[in-house]
């Protein structure tokens, strides 16, 4: 059945099962690939997607559920006024390897920095742990949202 | 060593022996001129000269987040004489006669590239001089040359490598052997911080990665395969599957025995992978696995404690009399070490997209580490020529040696073939990625050293029960002959026995050094302790003046002592090491030291040990020689990151892969879970030691260090030996 969605700013009608989640309506239906699959069970983070400005795991989300509402996804994240400081962090410290996790890493941090702006070390370890980066570029996650934030050292954060 | 590594290994000593640069000069002479006015002008395979002074270089390895396709290109940038400002970087198809070997394993990229790399970037420089001093009627020695420019100072006139490019093509490409190479003095590139080249494209999101890959019309394939590996198909029904709404096939795959080794599956192919993943349970097929059923956890452990209490089935290394030095030692140490099997686990699950074209060529998007092996396995399987098959290497989301098996890409062209004309894309799901791994074998160890009253190590035994058949280890299951310290023992008894399993074994980053290192220097920090030293100080006797020691294997190098030792002391100095005992509750220090992959790492680590026995490592202190370049330092520092963070889970965090009636029983990282933000270090500081030897890979070498290092300091703050990984206190 015709669903519609609200994806980066655009309406989009998308032609798919109810249950479908929103992951594979992005990468299957709407070929925006930057959103990624890695367990399919809400564990690793690498889908998450920004929904009414929450960060929301897309493999777990039924379209269904998604319809109506505002979904971001990391092509269009730098478009919102933290989303751009979070990817000019990354690109600042070139946080990724191989890069896989950083869509999903991303998405987080914004999340992360629109309700705490100013985030404590403890809420940076509390925003991003359900985000795995399997080639451990946990350092820089932490460096680049401390530069996001305007906050310079990892001292200064706690 | 089972063929399949004795092969991996003959062909890259063959590679060395006959210099890759070979490869290159043979590519040197398909330089060609423009196909028309506007077009670019290659000289070789590698350099794209364009018509606005802009220079396309091409990537030539798979990159898995190792930072080749940003390091490669620097390499021959940098003796071209371009600036980095100038450069775009070009991932190249897989063709490794064209290109040379196109592979990440066994931080072998740097060692291979760093001469012939420059080479090629040397002899195009050389050609664009040739080409200005016949358009001048000068001398070429009196031309100089910067940032795409060439220079005659006595007349002071310049001139683009573009202008020159259509002459450059029709000079006669020079003895790569002969091209002179920049002084190291003079290097504008190589030694400077490059970021990552796909960076801006990762963090918007593009296409990038092989499960990214979108052609029109493409479809997708769900797996459903024998949950006991090595199981194969006996009959299966897919009447009521067919009718379901999407499905456009159903494919039994069968690849026989290649390199990957067998895989049986049944494939469903649809219009949705989401789809064809959720129809998996309307597929009824019959398994024969009955032979695999005995195969478990439980019964490889009662096995390596039989084993380990009879002598061992064969003998790997001897010298001199190892039980009569044990007899006349002034002390004796004796202890247990294991290690389980590991998944590789990328997080990019393993997935191939293939077109099996009108024509019977097969063109495939695969994110492989060693795509040249994927095109053997499919030839030898299809039955048709390697040239029919053209692959395009995509980024790929995580290597850790998981994609040096091309199992993906042997179903992918199966089921391609099925659909001809429509490209099919095969995902496996985390389930089927954590149950169809070739997996970090585990293994058990009963060393035994002696020493003499003044605490030297005089004799070393080491019974090491691993996985294979009929005297054989499988995949990356056996242990260096020579491993350290035996080489400098007088009495030394290595022996080893097997133990069978029906699961692929293989490469995990740093494969047999990243168990090894946990169980000599683990053990070794034993006998330090019974010798009343330190474990770095044990060290420095036991290895002693400068010396070469017995290479690894075939196409290694020596193991250098005088390295060995510049890492340990600087480690020492780096961290303040003082070898005293933990003075505060809960605190912890150790020491680690591995020489793999060509590359020298000694290692401390600072642990906290929480009430509740949590171990956290709270810093890692990594002194390094690669030789006497590193080519970027910034990637440099992010794989020691990595690689000391990796080694962390490995040593703390990792879960054993579980085996049950054959079977492999874990699903997700719900119990394979992986490092996460809150265990990682506060940090991970470096420290070079430049020495005078060609420059080595990082991608594997500093991770082994780091887990004996682990265990020494849970031992530091608690007494505890922990001998098993992973390494927990309760």
């Amino acid at each position: 059945m015709p669903i519609t969605l609200t994806v980066n700013r655009a309406k989009r009608v998308v032609e798919a099962d109810a249950d479908k989640p929103l992951l594979w309506v992005l990468r299957e239906d709407l070929s925006l690939v930057g959103t990624k699959f890695g367990c399919g069970a809400g564990l690793c983070g690498a889908c998450t997607v920004l929904i009414d400005g929450e960060a929301v795991r897309a493999c777990q989300t039924p379209i269904a559920e998604a319809a109506g509402k505002s979904i971001v996804t990391i092509e269009d994240v730098a478009s919102l006024p933290v989303g751009k400081k979070v990817v000019a962090a990354w690109v600042a410290l070139d946080v990724p390897q191989c890069g896989y996790c950083q869509a999903g890493q991303i998405m987080s941090a914004t999340a992360l920095l629109s309700r705490t702006p100013k985030p404590s070390a403890d809420d940076i370890t509390a925003g991003m742990s359900g985000n795995i980066c399997r080639c451990a570029t946990y350092l820089r996650i932490r460096k680049a949202i401390l530069e996001a934030a305007g906050l310079e050292a990892a001292g200064e954060a706690a | 060593m089972n063929p399949v590594s004795l092969n991996r290994r003959s062909f890259i000593a063959a590679t060395i022996a006959s210099g890759a640069a070979l490869t290159f000069e043979a590519r040197l002479t398909l330089a060609r001129a423009a196909a028309g006015a506007g077009a670019p002008a290659l000289l070789g395979a590698f350099i794209h000269i364009e018509t606005d002074n802009t220079f396309t270089i091409e990537a030539k390895n798979p990159e898995i987040g190792q930072g080749i396709k940003t390091m490669l290109p620097m390499l021959i940038a940098e003796e071209l004489d371009v600036s980095w400002s100038q450069i775009r970087i070009l991932q190249a198809d897989t063709n490794e006669k064209l290109y040379g070997p196109q592979f990440a394993g066994g931080s072998w990229a740097t060692p291979f590239n760093w001469l012939p790399a420059r080479q090629a970037g040397a002899a195009a420089r050389q050609m664009l001089i040739a080409a200005a001093a016949k358009t001048w009627g000068v001398e070429a020695a009196s031309l100089t040359t910067e940032a795409g420019m060439v220079f005659h100072k006595a007349t002071g006139r310049s001139t683009t490598y573009a202008a020159l490019a259509p002459e450059a093509v029709k000079v006669a490409a020079p003895d790569l052997e002969k091209v002179a190479l920049k002084a190291p003095e003079a290097f504008r590139i190589i030694g400077k911080s490059q970021p990552g080249v796909d960076t801006p494209a990762i963090v918007r999101g593009a296409p990038l990665f092989g499960i990214d890959t979108r052609l029109p019309g493409m479809i997708y394939a769900s797996m459903v395969k024998c949950p006991v590996q090595g199981g194969t198909i006996k009959s299966f029904s897919d009447s009521v599957l067919r009718k379901e709404r999407g499905v456009v096939a159903v494919v039994p795959v069968s690849s026989g025995e290649v390199a990957a080794g067998k895989q049986d599956a049944v494939l469903i192919v649809a219009d949705s992978w989401w789809r064809a993943h959720k129809l998996r349970d309307k597929l009824s097929v019959e398994w024969d696995s009955a032979a695999q059923a005995g195969f478990s956890t439980a019964s490889y452990a009662k096995q390596a404690a039989a084993l380990l209490g009879a002598a061992p089935q064969t003998s790997l290394f001897k010298a001199g009399r190892a039980d009569a030095a044990l007899a006349r030692a002034a002390k004796t140490v004796t202890a247990d070490y294991s290690y389980p099997f590991l998944s590789h686990a990328t997080l990019e699950p393993q997935n191939c997209t293939a077109l099996w074209h009108a024509d019977g060529k097969l063109e495939m998007w695969a994110p492989s580490q060693t795509p040249g092996d994927g095109v053997k396995d499919i030839a030898k399987l299809m039955g048709i020529a390697p040239e029919a098959i053209t692959v395009h290497m995509t980024r790929i989301g995580g290597g850790f040696g998981r994609r040096l098996m091309n199992d993906y890409m042997v179903m992918a062209a199966q089921a391609a073939k099925a659909v001809p004309g429509r490209p099919v894309q095969l995902i496996f799901d985390r389930t089927d990625d954590l149950r169809n791994d070739y997996y970090r074998p585990g293994g058990w160890h009963r060393l035994t050293a002696g020493i003499d009253a003044s605490g030297a190590m005089i004799a070393l035994k080491d019974h090491f029960v691993t996985f294979g058949a009929d005297g054989k280890a499988s995949r990356a299951s056996e242990m260096n002959a020579h491993e350290f310290p035996g080489p400098v023992i007088a009495d030394v008894d290595f022996g080893v026995s097997f133990i069978a399993t029906n699961l692929q074994t293989g490469w995990l980053r740093a494969p047999t050094s990243n168990a090894m290192a946990f169980v000599f220097q683990g053990f070794m920090s034993e006998v330090a302790e019974a010798a009343g030293l330190d474990l770095p100080e044990l060290m420095r006797r036991t290895l002693g003046g400068p010396k070469m020691l017995p290479r690894a294997e075939e196409g290694e190098p020596e193991f250098d002592t005088g390295r060995a030792r510049g890492v340990i002391d600087a480690v020492c100095k780096f961290a303040s090491w003082t070898g005293k005992p933990s003075s505060v509750k809960g605190k912890g220090r150790g020491f680690g030291f591995y020489f793999s992959h060509r590359g020298y790492f000694a290692e401390v680590v600072d642990i906290t040990v929480s009430d509740s026995s949590a171990v956290k490592v709270d810093k890692v202190w990594v002194a390094g020689d690669i030789g006497a370049h590193v080519i970027n330092p910034l990637n440099a520092q992010h794989q020691m990151q990595g690689a000391a963070i990796d080694g962390i889970a490995q040593g703390l965090v990792w879960q054993p892969i579980v085996q049950e009636n054959g079977a492999v029983t874990q699903e997700n990282f719900s119990d394979f879970p992986l490092m996460r933000i809150e265990m990682a270090p506060d940090d991970v500081a470096i420290t070079w030691v430049i020495t005078d030897n060609p420059p080595t890979g990082l991608g594997e070498p500093a991770l082994p260090p780091v887990i004996p290092a682990i265990a020494n300091a849970i031992h530091d703050a608690t007494g505890k030996r922990l001998r098993s990984l992973p390494l927990q206190l309760t």
